[in-house]
């Protein structure tokens, strides 16, 4: 552990590992995540998905990247072949939950409030509203926002996280931490390419490279319907992955979930 | 933006280490914090106040310890630092690597002032 072994002792923070202990006093070893409530809440979660066979997906992008779209492009091609249900939390747009009903799926709506991420609570308080039987693809749209979305787990079993055309090509390396955590990465409207001269795809795919990140990065239109063939084989091959990982008994998190923690209590 | 969120959610989890030690008060805490864990330093250590004003921790020092970003390459094995937004490796520069330190998010430890009535707890843990 970090404190007998004194791996991130600094000059700076040395003095508080040596302190001695005043009477009446004493330091505790506590070595947690901060967000361990939530956690324990997105496990809960999960063991909910898992236990009906169900693939959890995260989306994360700006507001206005095209969750929504994309969504009801999905349903329209694969309601037949998927059962799929939405826990809408992005609060840009309040009809998003009307938009995806007028497909024939169940959705629920979040109240977020003025809240900028989801969290693993408000996702369970949602999914007791929600009937699952025989879901196959819960979507979860999360909040519009490239920052706190991604340190909350949900209990998803992958995060998709979607870039437009019209935002710039280096929002992998202004976001980081968002971008890291994509297990999937879409890159949408691509219908616009021809009208932008500054978005070049392949520089955004260097970008989500330079922050170690294997995820597919997939280009498409949901609007005009181009490149959704590969993202639909994406799908499936995901609900099939899930699928045998919940018969055998067990699950995935998210590709990258912080692992420092893992890393420095082992 | 989340920073009060995760603010909260410490204060939390520090009240309940209170609460089960049958402590008085917490007098400092210490959190590991890496860029990557997506949570700004400056902006918890704003948030801490907020969220711990009332309860045992009110009067608590925050100590944040910043964890530096180190990958470890697949490639050729080496162990380097690097830029939150460019995890490659400082030897090789191929991108295949794994973070090794940034991205966490940890309570290390929690500094307690005892109450009369936590009898042998007053031994120190830790340290
Ligand atoms: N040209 C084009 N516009 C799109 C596409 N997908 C979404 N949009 C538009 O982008 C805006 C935001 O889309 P929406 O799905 O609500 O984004 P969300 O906030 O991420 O859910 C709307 O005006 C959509 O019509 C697309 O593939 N091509
Ligand atoms: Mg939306
Ligand atoms: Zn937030
Ligand atoms: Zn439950
Ligand atoms: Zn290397």
């Amino acid at each position: 552990m970090c404190d007998t072994c004194g791996c991130n002792l600094t000059p700076g923070n040395r003095k508080f590992a040596y302190r001695p202990v005043e009477p009446g006093a004493t330091t505790v070893s506590v070595l947690q995540n901060l967000l361990k409530k939530n956690d324990d809440q997105a496990a809960h979660n999960r063991a909910h998905f898992d236990s009906r066979g169900i693939l959890a997906i995260n989306l994360m992008s700006s507001p206005g990247s095209g969750k929504t779209a994309l969504l009801e492009a999905t349903i329209r091609a694969l309601k037949g072949e998927f059962n799929i249900a939405v826990i809408e939390g992005d609060l840009e747009t309040e009809n998003d939950a009307e938009r995806i009903r007028a497909q024939g799926v169940p959705a629920h709506q979040i109240v977020t409030g003025t809240a900028c991420h989801l969290d693993a609570h408000l996702v369970h308080e949602a999914l007791h509203h929600m009937n699952l039987d025989g879901i196959d693809v819960l979507f979860i749209e999360n909040v519009g926002n490239l920052v706190c979305p991604a340190s909350f787990d949900l209990g998803q079993h992958v995060n998709l996280t979607l870039l437009s055309v019209t935002e710039g090509d280096d929002k992998p390396a202004k976001y980081p931490v968002m971008f890291r955590a994509a297990d999937a990465v879409v890159i949408s409207k691509t219908d616009l390419l021809p009208f932008l001269d500054d978005f070049d795809p392949a520089r955004a795919t260097s970008h989500v490279r330079d922050l170690a990140n294997v995820a597919p990065v997939m280009q498409l239109s949901a609007r005009k319907d181009i490149g959704m063939e590969t993202w639909h084989n994406w799908l499936r091959e995901q609900l099939a992955a899930q699928r045998s990982l919940a018969a055998g008994g067990s699950t995935r998190r998210p590709a990258i979930q912080p692992d420092g923690a893992a890393l420095h209590t082992a | 933006m989340h920073e009060l969120s995760v603010a909260q959610a410490l204060v939390e989890q520090i009240e309940n280490l209170v609460l089960e030690r049958n402590a008085d008060s917490v007098t400092s805490l210490r959190v590991l914090i890496g860029p990557l864990s997506g949570v700004v330093p400056d902006l918890l250590a704003g948030a801490f106040p907020l969220a711990a004003a009332g309860t045992f921790a009110e009067h608590a020092t925050l100590d944040l310890v910043e964890a530096p970003v180190r990958v470890h390459c697949q490639t050729c094995g080496a162990e380097t630092e690097a830029a939150m937004n460019r995890l490659l490796c400082g030897t090789c520069g191929d991108w295949h690597t794994q973070l090794v330190s940034g991205d966490e998010l940890i309570l290390e430890s929690v500094e307690l002032q005892l109450s009369e009535m936590s009898g042998e707890l007053t031994r120190p843990e830790n340290v």
